[in-house]
């Protein structure tokens, strides 16, 4: 069992605590005894002060201090809380996004994913709950290890597990080629010098970081890119739709979504697939009698990850045109001017790197489809991508270790001291492949070299 | 039943496992009996005359800051020093020295000789005398029984043993000796599960027929540390050793003659290490490697044999002196002992507890190479603590336990106990979590204080110890100081080569840089003076902070675990949630806490977290 197994008692953890999408707000929870040390290094405002049960408004800011989010912070400091750990629950706008990047954050910062059931496992542990929720417990940790064992079997692709595979055996060479000469200093093996380890590791840091790079078309392509068609009534959406959905002939599933009546549509761009919001809403947009106010697109606009904002270019603009240019203001969206096989009356100098289109004449439709690639970046499935934010955190830490396994190396101060980090490395790997650090740098040293007093 | 004597202790094996078994508990008081199978072998080294090396070597300080005895009479009675890995990390620094034999022998027996409440006997032990699953004494080959409150099995590879030397196999123990045989079916008839595992030895060959010009000098070290903390005399080197290589002529014959290999042609069943393989096995697992090196070490000052290192084989005599003859140096050589395998039984550690004693049999304890593992050093490691357990047995104290985190020997009992061993087992550095932690230079600071609180330290080695720490801590309270730069502090430090300072800061500030050393602090700005090895402490955990630091807090974590405490009694099998894999290994193993249940393979993340809530709800 790897290391980090048997420390996860031991973490600050933290997850997203209301469901995705569905709300105005969203609310990011970290439990554990880092858990305000992890919030602050993410907050504009000093928490380190902050008292328990208190409320401190201010900003989410990432790494580079950019500000992410407005949000509130409740700051619950053990043993006052659910799980009798430091709690910090971080409330923000809800974006689906904005929730992701804000997790991500806190991960950065040093927690870990929780898993399932894990805050209520925490409560129980720490003598919160009562006996009779003790089997409920039991079950889900049973249920999970049941998952678990499916998942292990297919953990990652076939790919990409290969790949992973291939890093970490490179990194457990080098570390048992280390330790051999630790092991064996009288031994006749040949010496290793800092500037192949410092290539070595510099090689695999490159290859680790292609999957975080990909990890975002990796969710695109597992989940689909979230998009909403906004627009006022009459502007076009439906028929963009069944243009999309048709051209490309491409619809893979219809799914119902979870907290409305509404649909959602894969269509699939050029390779990219767009999970368009609320199919059903849109295809009785059209109608005069539509319902559909700001609120809703207001509501879509939050939840996409991609915006089609659509404007009717042979009317004039109107107040809730204007509402919409809000809307989308800093945010990933492609401007459309419909209808542009008609005279154009829209006075376009209030829109910014619009596309005229006509979906009737088949008008920049070409233009449209490259503006989508454009925002998506390169999708290719045979890239090599992890599935989910947690095994994105590994990966990124197993970076974090190995760069400063290379700073190590620049002091020159023995190489025992780079051992340190490439085993962290080596064993946030193996949590990805299931496989053990100790037993597999002992095998690794005996078929590699030949020792023997 | 003639009932011969009662004791507290008795020891099966006087090696190095027993010997320390024997002085740490007849030291805490335990009468206590060392039996030997010859009095002329009683901390023999059958194989390589040295101790210590990378992680052996750490064993060996931590064995001695525990109040052992291997430590100080290798200090007194090694003739050649070294440090190994200098350069590659001050953690993992080891001392190995060249051992006299005969000598070193001799030294330890003085000192069981001479040490009040214990008793030496040449006994041959055929049978465990056990009641109620309780140990009650030994019977020997003679029909006199012992009795006995606690008894420690440290048989070394003796159980069974067999020799080979190519198409010659006949029962023996190690160097010529007897094989102790009905011991194996006494501990069968108890329901002990045994292993049969092999190793093995190169020849020996007479000083007067080896050629040195062609060989490559290698030298002991001059002014190094000793093993023990109490020797304060320095290192003497008085011996040489030489090394010389393998050739392709040499790997011929040894490959024309595979077939008659006992290894090759199914002779041994054993299990062999794989970091001690045979010649032949090298020349087998590594056909591409051109040559292999080997060192010419003496077997003492007062001898004509050496140790051919490198060279362990159980080849038929013939192709023995065959292959040596092609070897530069040892053209001429005379084989004046073979070189043989030996397989022995050993029993599965798996049975043991931390504590070294029996799961099943109250007060029988098993240390040293009848548990599975290999080296000198490994066996005194764990006859010392056997011997601590089982006088805390008789004298009703708590029991010694060390952690991973705090000491190889904890490593190594925990590795045994938990994950038990396919082959030989040999302590490695790599073994260990968090090596930065366990330096061979703070074995003292990490584990003295139990052999205060035990008893086990002697009244000198009190004193040194407190006197060291009182030293680290003055001067840790006076590098706290703060300075603030002014001409005349830039000027000193200047003339010492010490970058200036331009903001104010505690002293302790400097010794992060590199090359600045307490020394050049102390005569700045006044600092107490102190030792060399209390100065060294305070310079290498400021100048490795931020690395210590990391290891610290991850073990830390771990040891949170180590104290949650599992029931002895605990039921896994009525445990439904936990998958039945678990459930088997878990009761086969019983785990002493949730940190050791949890390095046992076949246990999940899953599974620990059900025995957590199992250990909340039913505590």
């Amino acid at each position: 069992m790897a290391r980090g197994d048997i420390l996860k008692t031991e973490d600050t953890i933290s997850a997203i605590a209301t469901a995705l999408g569905t709300a105005g707000v969203g609310i990011i929870r970290i439990s554990g005894e880092n858990a305000i040390a992890v919030a602050d290094k993410i907050f504009d405002k000093d928490l380190s002060v902050a008292q328990d049960r208190q409320i401190v408004f201010g900003h989410v800011k990432n790494f580079s201090g950019e500000i992410v989010d407005e949000a509130i912070l409740l700051i619950m400091r053990a043993p006052k809380s659910y799980t009798r750990e430091n709690v910090v629950e971080i409330q923000c706008h809800g974006g689906v996004e904005v929730l992701r990047e804000i997790l991500s954050l806190t991960f950065q910062a040093g927690a870990r994913a929780a898993e399932r059931g894990e805050f209520t496992k925490r409560a129980f542990l720490n003598g919160r709950l009562d006996l009779t929720q003790a089997q409920a417990v039991l079950d889900v940790i049973q249920a999970k290890t049941k998952t678990a064992l499916n998942i292990a079997q297919n953990q990652l692709s076939g790919k990409t597990s290969k790949k992973i595979r291939r890093i970490r055996q490179d990194i457990l060479g080098v570390l048992a080629h280390i330790e051999a000469l630790i092991d064996f200093p009288e031994d006749d093996i040949d010496s290793i010098f800092i500037e192949d380890i410092d290539k070595k590791i510099a090689a695999q840091i490159a290859e680790i970081k292609i999957f975080l790079d990909n990890q975002r078309t990796g969710k695109i392509l597992r989940e689909g890119l979230e998009t909403a068609i906004i627009g006022k009534p009459n502007v076009g959406k439906s028929s963009l739709l069944n243009f999309l959905a048709e051209t490309e002939r491409a619809i893979v599933t219809d799914i119902p979504g979870t907290t409305r009546d509404s649909i959602e549509e894969f269509v699939n761009i050029g390779g990219v697939p767009l999970k368009i919001i609320d199919t059903a809403g849109i295809r009785n947009s059209d109608n005069p009698v539509e319902q559909i106010g700001i609120e809703r697109a207001k509501d879509y606009a939050n939840r996409a990850e991609l915006i089609l904002a659509l404007f009717d270019g042979s009317r004039e603009l109107t107040a809730e045109d204007f509402e919409i240019l809000k809307l989308i203001d800093g945010r990933s969206a492609i401007i459309l001017l419909t209808k542009s096989d008609l005279p154009r009356v829209i006075d376009d100098s209030k829109l910014k790197n619009f596309i005229p289109i006509s979906v009737k004449k088949n008008l920049g439709v070409d233009k449209f489809l490259a503006a989508i690639s454009e925002k998506v970046g390169n999708v290719d499935a045979e890239m090599n991508f992890v599935r989910d934010e947690r095994e994105a955190d590994l990966l990124r830490r197993a970076v974090q270790n190995l760069e400063e396994a290379r700073l190590t190396l620049k002091k020159n101060i023995g190489i025992d001291f780079i051992s340190i980090d490439l085993r962290t490395a080596l064993e946030l790997l193996s949590e990805l492949t299931g496989e053990s650090v100790t037993d597999d740098v002992i095998n690794e040293i005996f078929s590699k070299f030949c020792i023997g007093k | 039943m003639f009932v011969a004597g009662k004791y507290d202790v008795i020891i099966i094996g006087a090696g190095h496992a027993g010997v320390e078994a024997g002085l740490a508990a007849a030291r805490l008081g335990c009468q206590t009996l060392l039996t030997t199978l010859s009095l002329e072998n009683l901390a023999m080294m059958p194989c390589n005359p040295s101790i210590g090396g990378s992680a052996k070597g750490h064993l060996v300080r931590e064995v001695d800051a525990l109040g052992g005895e291997m430590g100080i009479i290798a200090d007194k009675t090694c003739i050649q020093f070294r440090t190994l890995n200098t350069g590659k990390g001050f953690a993992v620094q080891a001392l190995r020295a060249q051992a006299d034999k005969k000598i070193y022998q001799a030294a330890m027996k003085n000192v069981c000789e001479n040490t009040p409440n214990l008793d030496l006997k040449q006994l041959l032990i055929e049978n465990i005398l056990v009641e109620e699953n309780k140990i009650v004494g030994v019977t020997c080959e003679t029909g006199e029984t012992f009795l006995a409150k606690a008894v420690i099995l440290a048989s070394g590879t003796y159980l069974s043993g067999r020799i080979i030397i190519g198409e010659s196999i006949f029962d023996g123990g190690p160097n010529g000796q007897r094989a102790a045989i009905k011991l194996s079916a006494a501990l069968k008839n108890l329901g002990v599960r045994l292993m049969r595992f092999k190793t093995g030895t190169p020849a020996r060959v007479d000083a007067r027929t080896l050629d040195f010009s062609k060989m490559e000098i290698q030298r002991g070290d001059e002014g190094m540390q000793n093993f023990s903390f109490m020797t304060d005399a320095p290192v003497d080197n008085k011996i040489c050793c030489y090394l010389t290589y393998t050739n392709e002529r040499t790997h011929e014959i040894l490959r024309k003659n595979l077939h008659r290999a006992p290894m090759a042609n199914g002779i041994i069943e054993g299990v062999g290490p794989r970091y001690c393989p045979s010649i032949e096995s090298k020349i087998i697992r590594f056909p591409d490697k051109e040559r292999h090196q080997l060192f010419l070490e003496p077997e003492g000052l007062n001898t004509t044999e050496y140790y051919v290192q490198g060279m362990s084989t159980s080849m038929p005599a013939d192709v023995q002196v065959e292959f040596l003859h092609t070897i530069p140096g040892l053209e001429n050589a005379k084989i004046m002992r073979h070189g043989y395998a030996i397989e022995y039984d050993c029993i599965d550690p798996l049975q043991l507890k931390p504590t070294l004693e029996f799961k099943n049999i109250a007060g029988f304890f098993s240390a040293g190479q009848s548990n599975g593992s290999s080296g000198y050093e490994e066996a005194a490691a764990q006859g010392l603590i056997a011997g601590i357990n089982a006088a805390a047995l008789v004298k009703k104290f708590e029991p010694l336990i060390l952690k991973r985190s705090e000491s190889y020997i904890g490593v190594l009992i925990d590795d045994l106990v938990t994950k038990g061993t396919a082959e030989p087992y040999r302590m490695m550095t790599s073994r260990a979590e968090y090596r930065l932690l366990l330096r061979q230079d703070n074995a003292d600071l990490r584990l003295t204080p139990y052999a205060i609180k035990i008893g086990l330290a002697a009244p000198e080695r009190i004193k040194k110890f407190k006197t060291k720490l009182a030293e680290i801590n003055s001067a840790t309270e006076s590098l706290n100081q703060k300075i603030t730069p002014n001409v005349e502090i830039n000027q000193k430090l200047a003339a010492a080569g010490i970058g200036e300072i331009k903001t104010s800061m505690p002293i302790a500030e400097l010794m992060r840089r590199p090359n600045v050393t307490y020394q050049k602090l102390r005569e700045i700005f006044n600092l107490p003076e102190i030792s060399a090895f209390a100065a060294s402490q305070v310079e290498i955990s400021l100048f490795y902070e931020g690395y210590i630091k990391k290891q610290s807090e991850l073990a830390e974590k771990l040891d949170r675990l180590e104290d949650k405490i599992i029931p002895e009694n605990i039921d896994y099998m009525s445990m439904q949630n936990l998958r039945v894999e678990a459930r088997e290994k878990l009761t086969e193993i019983r785990p002493r806490s949730i940190g050791q249940a949890a390095r046992i393979s076949g246990v999940s993340p899953a599974d620990i977290s059900v025995l957590l809530v199992w250990l909340e709800t039913f505590k």
